[in-house]
């Protein structure tokens, strides 16, 4: 008898919430932060001083975590069914394991990093 | 001015004497209005008797003429000769199911799915004849018209890499007909189909691919039913975390 998955919603929806983020944000703040920035436009990343003051703010850093947590969820789920659909199905558990794990790290990682930067 | 012709390439396959399909090539008049029916036809009326294939209507409703023409599922009733000319052209039985025959396909894992999302009407408090119809308005029939126009052909399952990947994925049609039913504002169901519907097997399994709606004759979008069972699904996990001595 079939079930409805507990755990597959919850992966699930840190995808949908990833995948808009890394849509949506991510190319604009690639575009500003990553090229208008360095090219002297005036944004942030124009110079060290600016970036560094720009983190002093603890919405930069939330915002930051959001962009550096999501996509790594959507990532993983989407990597997990890549390899399963490359044929490693039958490590099902291991697969998500890996994947989920992974961003689990990454996004400790970010947070300890965006908590304990001066 | 000679008739203008074109080659079908065609699957052919007798379980008692081809160990594996092979193909075989049939020349036919290249009509401006001939579809890739009106070809096997043509073959079987005069050329070859014994080439076997599904079809019935001839006009996109039965859903029985599905088969893959160079590599994509069509229904071969609404798929002219002439799109593909000079040829030749590759008609093949349907994807990720087993052959029974020539262009037949075997079904039977389709039904058996089917009825286990329950698509009909399911209520918890059945009114009697005497009290009428069940009333909707236009808004509310507006809803799941377009998921309601699946004709079952199977096209949407040969389109489908996960269904072909992992046969036990319930698959496009029949999760676009539970959706169906989970829109309807007669239905009670919703509920009694989530066992199914959001299993591994069910909505889950799919990666939104999205060849099942590129292919679907009748513009259902499956891809799109199964994306929206996947966010009632996230909110109805929501509500049992943030509310667990809720009703569910």
């Amino acid at each position: 008898m079939a079930h409805a998955s507990r755990s597959e919603p919850f992966w699930w929806s840190l995808f949908a919430a990833g995948g808009v983020v890394a849509a949506f944000l991510v190319p604009i703040h690639v575009l500003l932060e990553g090229i208008v920035g360095p090219l002297g436009g005036p944004t942030p990343a124009a110079d060290y001083d600016r970036m560094h003051a720009w983190l002093a703010s603890p919405f930069t850093r939330v915002y930051l975590f959001v962009l550096i947590s999501l996509p790594l969820f959507h990532w993983a789920h989407r990597f997990r069914f890549t390899l399963a659909d490359l044929g490693l199905s039958r490590f099902g558990a291991w697969l998500a394991v890996l994947c989920y794990g992974a961003a689990i790290v990454g996004t400790a990682l970010a947070a300890w990093l965006l908590i304990t930067a001066p | 001015m000679p008739q203008e012709t074109i080659q079908l390439v065609v699957t052919r396959f007798h379980p008692d004497h081809d160990p594996v399909p092979r193909f075989q090539t049939y020349t036919v008049p290249l009509h401006e209005d001939w579809v890739v029916l009106d070809a096997l036809n043509y073959i079987k009326d005069t050329q070859d008797g014994t080439l076997s294939y599904r079809w019935s209507c001839r006009m996109g409703i039965c859903g029985s003429c599905g088969m893959n023409v160079n590599g994509t599922p069509r229904l071969t009733c609404a798929t002219f000769l002439r799109e593909y000319a000079p040829g030749p052209i590759r008609v093949e039985p349907l994807a990720n199911f087993p052959i029974i025959r020539d262009l037949v396909v075997d079904i039977t894992d389709f039904m058996e799915k089917l009825p286990r999302v329950q698509p009909w009407l399911v209520r918890q408090d059945e009114t009697p004849l005497t009290g009428g119809e069940y009333r909707q308005t236009p808004g509310e029939m507006e809803r799941y018209h377009q998921f309601s126009l699946c004709i079952n052909c199977m096209l949407c399952y040969a389109a489908c890499p996960v269904y072909g990947l992992h046969p036990e994925f319930i698959g496009p049609a029949a999760l676009a007909l539970a959706h169906r039913y989970n829109l309807d504002s007669r239905d009670q169901g919703r509920a009694a189909r989530q066992a199914e519907v959001y299993s591994e097997e069910g909505i889950w399994e799919c990666t939104f691919v999205g060849q099942c709606s590129v292919v679907c004759p009748k513009k259902v979008d499956p891809a799109g039913a199964i994306q929206q069972e996947k966010v009632s699904a996230a909110l109805d996990w929501l509500k049992s975390v943030v509310w667990p001595w809720g009703n569910r």
